[in-house]
């Protein structure tokens, strides 16, 4: 790895970047990071993004393990709206999803009566909540899809061979199915998660506060273009970077059986 | 339900005849369609060079190419929308100051096509690579032996070859444009969801008109899905049926 770093060319193009990065450090405008506003601001941002990251592939996750198992062996009264479903949630925007969900869902709840008095009202008022829902609902799309082809992709003398040995179909399910379709998806997880990451800064527009959102506030109250561009861009690509290097130290350590 | 009769007397809203709302959202849809075609097409054209920089490049080109389409992946199309949307007026603006012409307003439309193009053309990039790679070297290696020339090989035997392979990515692709014109919405430009965001804060009709523009989205992408299913079909033609 460091070798390969260490080739004449190489070392050419990262004293370029040396050299690009310190012209933008020096010459740029960077005051706004000194100030404790924006500071706690980006903390808060970078902390509510990942937040939402990791709550949302969760939750989406287990979403996807149902929607996945009712198209791949489920009956057609359940099969068909899953697939409805995730083709719903893929062919249309996720920007749309959430204007639908904050803006248009969120509109016809004032008009139920007494609504505003119960406790519920906090939640539904609250833009953190829709964008939870619209993520893991956007996640659960996409995975349904993939966990379908992993279900299918279990070999079935796997499933018959528990049979066979007389295994509750809840245990089969639970020790063998899940299990190997887990195993299956794994390697695509990680570009997965990446994926989801980069849809996180769509919740800006639906009023939650991520790290797009600190800095499109930073960039309209201090009226500095690109600055808070970079930074945003810098911060997306080490985020990137943990995430993709998380997955392969866990991939290492799940046993893979290759061929 | 208080939510179907508002929709019932919100409906009126979507006709396309002046009071209705219904012809901005089909011109917003045009202009969704149109930067999204060339998007996909200017993303073609890089993605096509971009594969054979990196199968057949120089290792300077190969390790530039990597960083293009390593960063374009890494990065929210959100944000490298902002940042190649100034970046780019700006530079447009800066080349025309200093031949001595006048600023000018770029239109969304052409602005918007190359911000998506340059981000479609960093995944065609992979998939086109992806795909070349799959044309079995024997083919390549008898055209070459023939003496044709490298565009007439990639022409006559590359690229027909490798379209079957890269045509499920290119769907995918394609789908993706249709479904990122959605974030020019973010610089004012008036593609479909802002032409329903505007008709929605107007009207203030917001579930009703998000709706439709869903399935305005939704028949977009159910059209493109049969078309490119023919589209396989067609560049499969004379390919031995895998027995299953």
């Amino acid at each position: 790895m460091l070798r390969e770093l260490l080739l004449p060319r190489r070392l050419v193009m990262l004293a370029i970047l040396a050299v690009i990065i310190l012209l933008v450090a020096v010459y740029g405008r960077w005051a706004w990071l000194g100030e404790p506003k924006y500071q706690a601001l980006i903390l808060k941002g970078i902390g509510n993004t990942l937040l939402l990251l990791v709550l949302t592939m969760g939750i989406g996750m287990a979403l996807a393990i149902p929607l996945g198992l009712a198209q791949a062996a489920g009956p057609w009264y359940l099969a068909a709206p899953a697939r409805a479903f995730c083709g719903l949630i893929r062919g249309t925007p996720l920007l749309l999803q959430l204007f639908l969900l904050y803006y248009g869902i969120g509109s016809l709840f004032p008009g139920i009566p007494g609504i505003r008095d119960s406790f519920l009202w906090p939640v539904l008022r609250d833009a953190w909540y829709y964008a939870v829902v619209g993520l893991s609902l956007s996640v659960a799309g996409y995975e349904g899809e993939i966990m379908r082809g992993a279900f299918r992709a279990v070999p079935h003398g796997q499933l018959e061979a528990a049979r066979a040995m007389g295994m509750p179909r809840f245990t089969a399910f639970r020790r063998i199915w899940l299990p190997q379709a887990l195993q299956r998806v794994l390697p695509t997880l990680g570009g997965e998660t990446v994926l989801q990451l980069k849809a996180t800064p769509l919740v800006a527009m639906i009023t939650v506060v991520d790290i797009y959102a600190v800095a499109s506030r930073v960039r309209s109250e201090t009226l500095i273009t690109y600055e808070p561009l970079l930074l945003l861009a810098v911060t997306y690509l080490a985020i990137t970077g943990a995430i993709v290097a998380l997955f392969r130290w866990f991939e290492r350590r799940v046993p893979q059986k290759t061929a | 339900m208080i939510g179907s009769s508002l929709l019932a007397s919100t409906l009126g809203l979507l006709a396309i005849d002046p009071p209705g709302w219904g012809a901005v959202l089909l011109a917003g849809l045009w202009h969704s369609v149109l930067i999204a075609a060339g998007a996909f097409a200017l993303g073609l054209a890089i993605g096509i060079l971009g594969a054979y920089g990196k199968l057949y490049g120089g290792p300077v080109t190969k390790d530039l190419l990597a960083i293009y389409t390593t960063v374009v992946r890494a990065v929210p199309e959100l944000i490298l929308i902002l940042i190649l949307y100034f970046a780019v007026t700006d530079l447009v603006n800066q080349i025309l100051l200093s031949l001595g012409r006048e600023k000018m307003q770029i239109s969304g439309i052409a602005a918007g096509i190359m911000v998506l193009g340059v981000v479609q053309g960093a995944y065609a990039t992979e998939v086109l690579r992806g795909a070349i790679l799959g044309v079995p070297a024997g083919q390549i290696e008898a055209a070459r032996a023939m003496g044709m020339s490298p565009v007439l090989l990639a022409r006559r035997v590359t690229l027909p070859l490798m379209l079957s392979l890269a045509l499920p990515g290119l769907a995918n692709l394609w789908l993706i444009a249709t479904k990122d014109t959605a974030l020019l919405a973010v610089v004012g430009f008036a593609e479909l969801t802002q032409a329903t965001r505007q008709a929605a804060s107007t009207t203030k009709a917001f579930f009703t008109f998000y709706a439709a523009a869903g399935v305005l989205y939704l028949a977009l992408s159910i059209l493109s899905t049969l078309v490119f299913a023919l589209l396989e079909r067609r560049a499969r033609r004379g390919q031995r049926p895998v027995q299953g």
